[in-house]
């Protein structure tokens, strides 16, 4: 017992020390671009610029450490929150991968299938666009071929369909309220799109957990 | 030092930062595999994580690899590239950047040669996702550990709770994919597409779940997912040139 609290602490006081030192650096990254060029930023555009973006995009950033953290696990949340992309790629290697294993997100075999999967998944992705940027011009007609950019722009149904199957085959009692109020949700309230759909996610959590709570109770799950 | 998106001493910055990022993640990654070996997970267990997830990623890390393109055009290639190697999403670097960009009153598709613009446009992107960068040190142990406790007190609860949690994720995701079927009532039938690409995904998934429970092939499970994913991704193409996009 002793020995999984060391890890669980040492992954704590590691996960810290990197997100602190690797956030401070991705932080002050404008900073050193404005003393090498000497230049300040524009302070109206600034301004304009984090109006449409920031309140949004904080509030949901916010609200998605305490969904996603519960789901990527320590190790997995410590990594995530560092290389993004969570919902449409970390999160889901991360479920397959426990799954795969037959280990559960709440024990500690599942926080280290968790860790190495988003680990591995982070340094493939990382690769890969460092591949791209060395030969981008190469590639570029083929990245932005008008034939391939409908696979591209379908890549959150292919990857959430296949998932869905899973899940819902094994939660099927579990299923039913979430994917039906999501579903109307989405087709009869017209803000709801690509561009809300993060702002949903923790909607569906609290609709599901709140579900599985109720049935649990019932003895029906 | 005069000026230009692509100069080289902004690669030069951005492959430090992505060092330290590919750093943190194989520290992490030999970390967990040794607890992993304690733990009892056997090597080969270990070993199929590394593989599947290193292939499911490559479809979503080429999607990735299309928005540093795109930002490429205005931004050069060196910003793009730290942006979509750290924090953020493909989604959101290409909004805040687009909503810097107007706000500069210049386009996507114009090269941005004023430094002061190019600062203030990296700084809107580097600001606008920081509330995870700045909050996850501090928050992550205490919600982690509370979790620990609801496990504790009731094992069954605390398994049932991290499913619905999956669930509610995937269910909110499928009513995304459905998000434009209101369309078809209007005439346009593109609100279909991403329909049929999740139901070729989820058709796909399931029967090579089925063939690989009757016939034993492991390994058909095992990338059940990523084949599901580029075959839904495949699919997007013959479905957008039958219904119009």
């Amino acid at each position: 017992m002793k020995k999984n609290l060391s890890y669980m602490d040492s992954v704590h006081r590691d996960g810290r020390i990197w997100g602190i030192v690797i956030g401070c650096i991705i932080l002050l990254f404008p900073a050193i671009l404005m003393a090498i060029f000497e230049t300040l930023p524009d302070g109206k555009i600034l301004i304009k610029g984090l109006i449409a973006t920031a309140p949004m995009y904080w509030a949901v950033g916010i609200i998605e450490i305490f969904t996603f953290t519960p789901m990527l696990g320590a190790g997995g949340t410590y990594l995530s929150f560092i290389t993004g992309n969570i919902s449409n790629l970390k999160l889901p290697c991360a479920i397959d991968a426990m799954e795969k294993a037959g280990v559960k997100a709440s024990d500690e075999k599942g926080e280290v299938i968790s860790t190495i999967s988003i680990a591995v998944s982070s340094i493939v992705t990382t690769i890969i666009i460092i591949i791209g940027v060395i030969c981008i011009v190469p590639l570029t007609p083929i990245l932005e071929s008008p034939v391939l950019e409908p696979a591209f722009n379908m890549i959150l149904p292919a990857l959430f369909g296949g998932l869905a199957v899973v899940f819902i085959s094994k939660n099927l009692k579990l299923s039913i309220a979430p994917v039906l109020i999501m579903l109307v949700l989405f087709i009869f309230v017209p803000f709801l799109d690509a561009s809300t759909v993060g702002i949903m996610v923790p909607v569906g959590v609290i609709i599901t957990v709140i579900t599985a709570r109720i049935l649990y109770k019932k003895g029906i799950i | 030092m005069k000026f230009n998106v692509n100069h080289p001493i902004i690669f030069v910055l951005v492959g430090i930062i992505v060092a330290l990022v590919i750093a943190q993640s194989v520290y992490f990654l030999v970390k967990a595999i040794k607890r992993a070996k304690e733990l009892g997970i056997t090597k080969e267990t270990i070993k199929k994580t590394v593989t599947s997830s290193a292939i499911f990623t490559i479809a979503p890390a080429i999607a990735i690899l299309v928005g540093v393109v795109a930002l490429s055009k205005s931004l050069g290639l060196a910003l793009p590239w730290l942006r979509l190697s750290v924090i953020g999403s493909i989604s959101y670097e290409t909004v805040a950047a687009g909503n810097a960009i107007e706000a500069a009153g210049s386009n996507m598709s114009t090269t941005i040669t004023d430094p002061a613009i190019f600062i203030t446009i990296a700084l809107v992107m580097t600001i606008g996702i920081a509330a995870g960068l700045v909050l996850v040190p501090f928050l992550t142990k205490g919600i982690q550990k509370g979790l620990t406790k609801i496990g504790m007190k009731d094992p069954k609860w605390g398994e049932i709770l991290s499913n619905a949690m999956f669930l509610g994720m995937i269910s909110a995701f499928l009513g995304y994919v459905f998000c434009d079927v209101g369309l078809v009532a209007k005439g346009d039938l593109t609100g279909l597409i991403p329909v049929c690409v999740m139901v070729v995904s989820a058709v796909v998934m399931a029967v090579l779940g089925i063939i690989s429970i009757k016939t034993k092939i492991r390994w058909m499970n095992d990338y059940a997912l990523p084949i599901s994913l580029v075959a839904g991704m495949a699919s997007a193409i013959p479905f957008t040139s039958l219904f119009g996009g």
